[in-house]
């Protein structure tokens, strides 16, 4: 199990870079496909179904009519910026995908190769680094295109960015905690020792990323930056042919990089549940299973055949995330403005700050007791789902989202009508102001 | 037949719940989902079906040996609110009256079938058919051979005996 030469490296890594661009925009292609199926499965329609087989060829017919409609500029848009927009938008939504495993190590001639584009040690850090970069092609684009909508979606989407990277953030970090790094292989590989998936020991955290991932990526029943009944498709109302293609592009880069997300952090990733075959991690240079009852490095045997596999598990884990961000928002209606903020500070903040310190706390005790591996995470399960269960049922009381049911506030006390109402009233002579009041 | 009122009683504050409210729907689209039986008509291959008395282009009938049933008495161009119908009307050397010139606008036309119910003869008839598209205005005035040579059913009377064509 040799690392490979810096040339294999290069190489490789070229190929990898080429493979999952293309692939991923294959797949949001293919999304935007998916989106309107659901859409009409849900509504009991069929969907698009005239282009190709079952509707297979619609995204190729959308990309050619979009390639060619007009772009239109308008009059008042400041220009560099209004072209920059998309640009900023797509770029950090097709590069984040760059840090996710995607499968277990590939063994070739010239050595084994990680299947993950870029290793890097600081893994999830850099996702929330560039994701929330996406914000600035939003407002820019609100604010090059010079219209009230396009503007109000652009404050609307970094207001809503800036307050649900918190509950993001938040949530992540019981999951740094309990696998002891941010690098998402090593994140994989620490489910695959603990023998079970994060979503069970971290229960509470995944619901508030899956609520923080929906916020993020301005999906219903949060996309009030687009919100089509309000305002006309929010930041990119001016926009037009590829330039709003672009922003949809990024949109579903970021739904397939939160679903990917969402399947490494807390389903395993690529890793298969009930094998330990594929546990499989670069440990000092070396590609090792896991310890041996000394302390000893086992290494690994990576195979072609459990490539594939696990990468089957990856998509199917993706996908499956894909469709609930899909069904998600042909089920839901849109937040209230008021709600959005008030669900992001006032519920999401303190309980995730709290279910930190609790996962702290309970982690702590079990390492001073000395409890480790499926009974370390048994009781972390236990104690997640009774946080859970508070969360379900007792914060969950008319207070995530309040609706209609609310007793209406009393009404402000009327200040005295003058008895001319109605009629213009006479300044004093001399007063700055002369016209209506 | 009277509206009916729905009364819905509002949960009180507290008693209301977001996650189980919005899972409970979520399961609700899921069967809509997963549900085989959708609503979509394929149309070009499967005809929407029209109502026996559906008012769309009209038809023109024909005797046996080819001659339009019209007797041009002029009926349905004074009929007709939308005033789309020209009709010049001729006699031949029976003393039988024919239409000279019959056109319809279809594009004044408001498919109210006043013509149809007006006609002592039974010539002119709405039809039932909606595919009317054409590539220029000039295609929407039929004349009397284009009417003559509709081939799609009429239009029924409504009866007053059976209002709802049961």
């Amino acid at each position: 199990m040799h690392e490979l030469s810096p040339m294999a490296f290069a190489i490789s890594s070229s190929i990898k870079v080429f493979l999952v661009f293309s692939v991923s925009l294959a797949v949001v292609a293919f999304m935007t496909l998916t989106e309107r199926k659901v859409a009409g499965f849900i509504q009991d329609r069929l969907g698009p179904n005239r282009v190709g087989p079952f509707g297979l060829l619609q995204p190729v017919a959308d990309g050619i009519k979009n390639f060619l409609k007009e772009e239109t500029m308008p009059a008042t848009a400041n220009r560099p910026f209004f072209i920059m927009a998309p640009m900023l938008a797509i770029i950090p939504a097709v590069v984040t995908f760059a840090v996710i495993p995607f499968a277990a190590p590939l063994p070739t001639p010239w050595g084994v190769v990680g299947m993950v584009v870029a290793d890097i040690p600081i893994g999830i850090l850099y996702v929330l680094a560039l994701s929330s970069l996406g914000v600035y092609g939003l407002f820019l684009a609100g604010w090059a295109s010079n219209n009230k909508y396009a503007l109000l979606g652009g404050v609307r989407s970094s207001s809503q960015m800036v307050s649900y990277e918190v509950a993001l953030g938040l949530s992540l970090i019981p999951v740094f905690m309990l696998a002891g790094n941010v690098t998402l292989t090593e994140i994989v590989w620490q489910q695959q020792l603990l023998g079970m998936w994060y979503l069970f020991p971290l229960s509470l955290a995944f619901i508030f990323f899956v609520i923080s991932a929906f916020a993020e990526t301005n999906r219903l029943p949060f996309d009030l930056p687009e919100a089509e009944s309000e305002l006309v498709t929010g930041y990119h109302t001016e926009y037009s042919a590829m330039k709003f293609s672009m922003f949809m592009i990024a949109e579903f880069s970021h739904i397939l990089t939160a679903s990917a997300l969402m399947a490494t952090l807390f389903l395993g990733g690529w890793s298969i549940p009930f094998w330990s075959g594929d546990h499989m991690f670069w440990y000092q240079g070396m590609l090792i299973s896991g310890f041996g009852a000394d302390g000893a490095p086992v290494a690994a045997a990576p195979a072609l055949w459990i490539t594939l596999l696990t990468l089957l598990s990856f998509i199917v884990k993706t996908l499956f995330f894909i469709l609930v961000f899909m069904w998600v928002r042909w089920t839901l209606p849109r937040f209230r403005y008021d709600q959005v903020m008030h669900l992001g500070w006032k519920v999401m903040l303190p309980i995730a700050l709290a279910y930190v310190m609790i996962i702290a706390a309970t982690i702590l005790v079990l390492d001073q007791v000395g409890i480790e591996g499926f009974l370390f995470g048994a009781v972390l399960t236990l104690v997640s789902l009774l946080c859970t269960g508070i969360f379900v049922f007792a914060v969950d009381r008319d207070r995530i989202i309040s609706g209609s049911t609310r007793e209406p506030a009393p009404p402000a006390p009327r200040s005295p009508v003058p008895s001319g109402a109605g009629v213009r009233r006479v300044l004093p002579a001399g007063s700055p102001a002369s016209g209506d009041l | 037949m009277p509206a009916t009122v729905k009364v819905l009683r509002r949960p009180a504050p507290g008693q209301t719940s977001y996650l189980r409210s919005a899972l409970k729907g979520m399961g609700l689209t899921f069967k809509h989902m997963i549900n085989p039986d959708k609503v979509t008509l394929q149309y070009p291959e499967e005809p929407l079906e029209l109502s026996p008395r559906w008012r769309g282009t009209h038809v023109m009938e024909v005797h046996a040996d080819g001659r339009p049933k019209c007797v041009a008495c002029g009926l349905c161009p004074t009929v007709c609110p939308a005033n789309c119908i020209r009709l010049v009307g001729g006699e031949d050397d029976m003393g039988n009256r024919y239409p000279i010139v019959y056109e319809i606008d279809e594009f004044r036309c408001i498919f109210c079938g006043m013509c149809q119910e007006v006609c002592p003869v039974e010539a002119i008839h709405v039809g039932q058919h909606f595919e009317n598209a054409e590539y220029t205005r000039e295609r929407f005035v039929y004349d009397l051979d284009r009417l003559m040579q509709q081939d799609h059913p009429s239009t029924l009377l409504w009866d007053p005996s059976d209002p709802r064509s049961e």
